[in-house]
């Protein structure tokens, strides 16, 4: 077959999970192998083939000018560009770093940071791939569940718009029954606010929603954030958990704080 | 023999994460050899001050993609030491089963996806699938059943949710747990193909004798909790660990590596864990080691992959051990927060990982330290690689680089985790 996609998938700066949760299409690879060839994937393979895609998955945020570079390499090779997952799309955990101030972290992990910063640069800060190139397709999630991974590339393949969730995660939480555990416990869930696509993982395990998933399209933040401090957060509570895995987004921002 | 040779891989495939290898020998000398790690700095011990004790697992998880689970209990342990909480019995057992899990999961994708194509003569298993289908279909099946472990007992395969201070939020369905007890009988023929699979395949002979450090625990095979004991006698609790290892920087790149104190660098993961507790892997480990001819202590860094491939039996046995005797019930899992310093080592499925942080009165987070499995591999690789490539100089120059990185991937290194703090020299070239 020579009409098989080709997928290439990139790791920047991010922990591997959303990789790991592509391989986690345990069942279904024969299914993508079907539908898709892997010229690039470098925890994968050892034969690594530079040249188009159809795809590229990029896993991770951009923290230095090699990835910077990197980035807009595959950009100009790729007909379609997925963040794939939260540090790619919203900066995830990582970007926390984004509240400390350039040099403080490096004096508080490195004896002497400057002697390693002046052979090699980090931005000492994380950046989502859209501040620097056009992205197609974001899927979201830390990881992305393994479903969102083949909704985009079965779309992809079928030359259809992938059906990503924009909704709140409040929409998965009813169908799966749950009793709302910031209504009726009180507790601080950020299900209202935050994109769905997990299938309501948190509250389903009677815990609340952290938002790994990155804001729903148009969320109400400051009106969940007045919820938290009714129910007895305090604002330091609250800039703590909104500045968690997208803080650096519009969206968000105006309770994780500006940087 | 080729006397003058340079070794470069830019990019090393099927490792997790950004490194790159350059080894130069000049009239048969090493001039030079770095394992170099270009993955990014995430700087997690200066943005974890100010975050609050009871999500600071939740935040290490993002550490590692492939070992988020013992990044959560190890974390989760040292808080847990700090707050002074003794958890339950079943909160132990239920963690045992989920970083079981994981070893599982982690230690199958090293194995048939990362390391088997070497042997085999593939790039990838992907390449494998046409010839070698039913090695692959082991593969994802055991892969799939260590995702699903965690799953059930975490309720998410890749940074599971459910785990948090002192239990865990949701205790897992008994019907499901019997459930998964049947896959897990059934999946013991799949691990013993698996060992006696990879004790078919033409492993390098190549002994090097280094301290191999793993945790030990007289009543159990150790993931968890234990005491950090070595082949050269240390025998040590988990918070006097900065006392017996301690890192250094050097000068070619920004990797911190670690070393026990008077002695050098050493080796931790599935070789360190199985030549330290063999008599307390399950029988059934223990008896196809005895099959194989697989005898402790060994010291080829290479058999990494027959030790891997006896622990998955071993994990299997336990969790259906385990399985047997949690009660499943509901906890109270409340607790006081309290200022105080906690440490904790726990086995990552690629060796000890360590965390300690010091809470405030108000449960933040004011100090945080944490030392992963690959840095303390890194200078052993390199000692290892050493010793290695003078070894090889009758190979050719591809043979010899294959060789080398075949090594690195015993050693299954998780980079990702390794730059959690440090940033090793590295470039990427195309």
């Amino acid at each position: 077959m020579t009409d098989k996609l080709k997928v290439a998938v990139f790791k920047m700066t991010g922990c591997a999970g959303c990789q790991m949760e592509l391989l986690r299409l345990e069942e279904e690879l024969p299914y993508v192998l079907e539908i898709a060839e892997i010229p690039y994937f470098v925890m994968a393979k050892r034969k690594n083939l530079e040249g188009a895609y159809d795809v590229s998955f990029v896993e991770g945020s951009i923290s230095t000018p090699r990835e910077l570079e990197e980035l807009k390499d595959l950009r100009e090779r790729s007909k379609i560009v997925v963040a794939f997952g939260d540090c790619a799309c919203h900066g995830c955990v990582p970007s926390i770093l984004n509240w400390i101030p350039p040099g403080v972290a490096g004096k508080i992990v490195y004896d002497d940071f400057e002697a390693i910063h002046s052979k090699k640069e980090s931005y000492q800060k994380i950046c989502p791939l859209d501040e620097f190139v056009p992205v197609d397709i974001h899927l979201r999630g830390c990881p992305p569940h393994k479903n969102m991974i083949l909704e985009v590339l079965r779309s992809i393949a079928l030359g259809a718009k992938p059906f990503l969730r924009h909704h709140p995660v409040c929409v998965e939480c009813k169908l799966r029954e749950n009793v709302c555990i910031l209504t009726f416990e009180k507790r601080p869930c950020m299900g209202p606010v935050t994109a769905a696509g997990c299938g309501a993982i948190c509250p389903t395990a009677n815990r609340e929603c952290e938002g790994c998933y990155g804001p729903m399209s148009d969320p109400n933040a400051s009106s969940l954030a007045q919820q938290f401090l009714k129910i007895g957060l305090t604002r330091d509570d609250i800039t703590r958990r909104f500045r968690k895995y997208a803080g650096i987004t519009q969206a968000f921002v105006g309770e994780a704080g500006e940087q | 023999m080729n006397k003058d040779r340079e070794i470069k891989v830019e990019y090393i495939a099927r490792v997790e994460g950004q490194g790159s290898l350059e080894i130069r020998v000049s009239s048969g000398n090493i001039e030079e050899l770095h394992l170099d790690i270009f993955e990014p700095p995430k700087f997690f011990e200066a943005f974890l001050i100010g975050r609050h004790c009871s999500e600071v697992h939740e935040l290490t998880s993002r550490i590692c993609g492939i070992c988020p689970v013992p990044h959560q209990i190890t974390a989760l342990r040292a808080i847990e030491n700090a707050l002074g909480i003794n958890v339950s019995e079943q909160t132990r057992d239920l963690r045992k089963l989920m970083n079981y899990g994981c070893h599982i999961q982690s230690h199958i994708l090293n194995l048939y996806f990362l390391a088997a194509p070497d042997f085999l003569g593939y790039e990838s298993i992907f390449a494998m699938v046409k010839e070698h289908l039913a090695i692959v279909k082991r593969a994802l099946k055991l892969k799939k059943l260590g995702n699903d472990i965690v799953e059930l007992v975490g309720a998410r395969a890749i940074h599971p949710t459910s785990a948090v201070v002192n239990g865990f939020t949701r205790i897992p369905n008994k019907g499901d747990m019997e459930s998964m007890r049947k896959r897990l009988v059934e999946a013991k023929q799949d691990a013993y193909d698996t060992v006696e699979f990879f004790s078919s395949l033409k492993i390098p002979k190549f002994i090097r004798k280094s301290e191999h450090v793993a945790l030990s625990n007289p009543e159990e095979f150790a993931i968890n909790e234990g005491l950090l004991v070595s082949s050269e006698g240390m025998r040590v609790e988990e918070d006097r660990y900065r006392e017996y290892v301690k890192e250094s920087q050097v000068d070619y790149s920004w990797a911190k590596h670690s070393q026990v104190v008077g002695r050098g660098s050493f080796l931790v993961g599935p070789l360190a864990r199985v030549n330290l507790n063999f008599d307390r892997l399950s029988d059934d480990s223990r008896k196809l080691a005895k099959e194989i001819g697989f005898e402790v202590p060994n010291f080829n860094p290479f058999m990494s992959h027959i030790a891997r491939a006896l622990e998955v039996i071993n994990a299997l046995d336990d969790c259906i051990r385990i399985i047997d005797r949690i009660p499943f019930r509901e906890e109270d899992r409340s607790y006081e927060v309290r200022s105080g310093t906690g440490f904790a080592v726990t086995e990552a499925p690629r060796g000890i990982l360590y965390h300690s942080y010091e809470i405030g009165d108000d449960g933040g987070v004011k100090k945080a330290d944490i030392v992963t499995p690959t840095a303390h591999n890194a200078r052993n690789i390199e000692n290892d690689l050493r010793e290695l490539v003078p070894a090889i100089v009758d190979l050719t120059d591809e043979e010899a680089t294959l060789t080398c990185e075949m090594l690195v991937r015993a050693y299954d290194p998780c980079i990702s985790c390794s730059v959690h703090y440090v940033n090793l020299n590295g470039r990427r070239v195309r």
